[in-house]
């Protein structure tokens, strides 16, 4: 394992496999909370958090409990309790030692139990054979990616505030089809990661 | 919601037209949008997630006196991962290529929206016949907006339905931006946009991607001031 793997992984998890825009997890909070800069923030800011807590967590599990007792098949039940009560008790622990991150990021901690992108990122570092360092790695470019999608579509979305749209395009299908075109702009980072490390 | 009034028959039909759960409700979105670059893909992952509606629902509704409400959405959760790896251990063995084909999505039906949201909203008030009736309405809802948007992609993008080869591309070549993501974002949005006039042009509320829809509702402090947007 060398620094270069680990950048190429940080790399690829940002711009190639973004999550939100090649891989599709975390549609809901991305179209949902996108509408304002600060919000968008918040709640990346709070998925990124989650995802690296929940991998450090579930790597272990998996790897020393699961693994060696051949109890593979309850990753997903596995999983998902764990994230719910981790997701839980980081509330409490906020709401009591750290004030101030809890008013921030908070009101979205909630709402990230049931965002696929966690549960996502955590099944995809064991699915993928990533080392303890490379998923943690991989879920920081993951979380980053995430937020880099969420504030450039936070700025898309402003300008549609002002734009004139066909009244059954109003709402959620303008947003679906300028998220479309976020992604094209995406597509143009296939093979980037690969490229700049040949 | 005055759902209990309504017949046996309703129940089931609502989710497939009126309250389609992803062109009308905007519910289990990521799938909808990932899975969607075939016609198949769309039908093993509807059918799926129809299996863990169905069961979580009936399981749901037949505990839903027992379960104590402050720790309803994790015991909600966990039933739901159950028929998740129950499906999951299934389609294994009967369906590699499926898996192959589905990967990270299928374990991802436990935090599908469709799946605690009915549970949420339907299973938790209603009996156990009428919630089972309700997940296979909402799964086959479900279903064929699945199969439409992968019929669509797959057609446009690669020229085939269901595998068979309809346009071989000596005319007009296929279109391969519509299997790729953006094509997936391009397409639901104009589904939703279809959806949106037909809803319109029957006096309802076009759809709405509001917190309603999400499974925390009830539990997030953001929803009673008005939303998080």
């Amino acid at each position: 394992m060398s620094v270069v793997n680990l950048v190429q992984i940080l790399l690829a998890a940002i711009l190639t496999n973004n999550y939100i825009l090649s891989k599709f997890l975390g549609i809901c909070p991305f179209l949902g909370v996108s509408k304002k800069l600060d919000t968008a923030v918040g709640m990346s800011g709070a998925v990124i958090f989650v995802m690296m807590i929940a991998t450090a967590v579930t790597w272990p599990i998996q790897t020393y409990l699961l693994t060696p007792n051949g109890l593979d098949y309850l990753q997903t039940i596995v999983f998902i309790l764990i994230i719910a009560a981790l997701v839980q008790f980081v509330e409490i622990f906020l709401k009591k030692y750290m004030v101030s991150l809890y008013n921030a990021l908070g009101v979205y901690l909630p709402l990230i139990t049931t965002n696929c992108a966690v549960l996502g990122v955590t099944v995809l570092n064991i699915d993928e054979g990533y080392n303890f360092v490379q998923s943690l790695i991989n879920s920081l470019g993951s979380g980053l990616g995430f937020m880099l999608a969420m504030v450039l579509f936070a700025g898309v979305r402003g300008r549609l505030e002002t734009a004139k749209i066909p009244k059954s395009m109003q709402g959620l299908p303008i947003t679906l089809v300028s998220a479309s075109l976020v992604a094209i702009s995406f597509l143009g980072f296939q093979g980037l990661v690969d490229g700049l490390f040949k | 919601m005055a759902k209990q009034q309504k017949s046996l028959g309703q129940i089931f039909t609502a989710g497939i037209i009126k309250e389609n759960p992803v062109l009308r409700l905007v519910l289990g979105t990521c799938p909808t949008l990932a899975v969607t670059t075939m016609a198949m893909n769309g039908l093993g992952m509807g059918a799926a997630a129809t299996v863990v509606l169905v069961g979580s629902n009936l399981v749901i509704s037949l505990l839903r006196k027992v379960i104590p409400d402050k720790i309803h959405i994790p015991a909600y959760i966990t039933i739901i991962a159950g028929f998740v790896t129950l499906i999951q251990m299934f389609v294994k063995a009967y369906a590699p290529a499926l898996d192959a084909s589905l990967g990270i999505y299928l374990p991802l039906i436990v935090v599908n929206c469709i799946i605690l949201g009915r549970a949420e909203s339907f299973a938790s008030k209603n009996g156990p016949l009428a919630s089972v009736l309700d997940g296979l309405g909402m799964g086959i809802g479900f279903t064929i907006t699945l199969i439409l948007m992968g019929g669509i992609r797959e057609l446009i993008g690669n020229g085939t339905i269901f595998g068979l080869v309809v346009n071989s591309g000596s005319v007009i070549p296929p279109m391969l931006i519509f299997i790729l993501p953006p094509g997936g974002f391009f397409v639901f949005g104009m589904l939703v946009a279809l959806a949106n006039k037909i809803a319109v042009k029957k006096g309802k509320e076009p759809a709405k991607l509001g917190c309603g829809g999400c499974p925390m509702h009830d539990s997030c402090s953001k929803a009673a001031e008005g939303g998080c947007e």
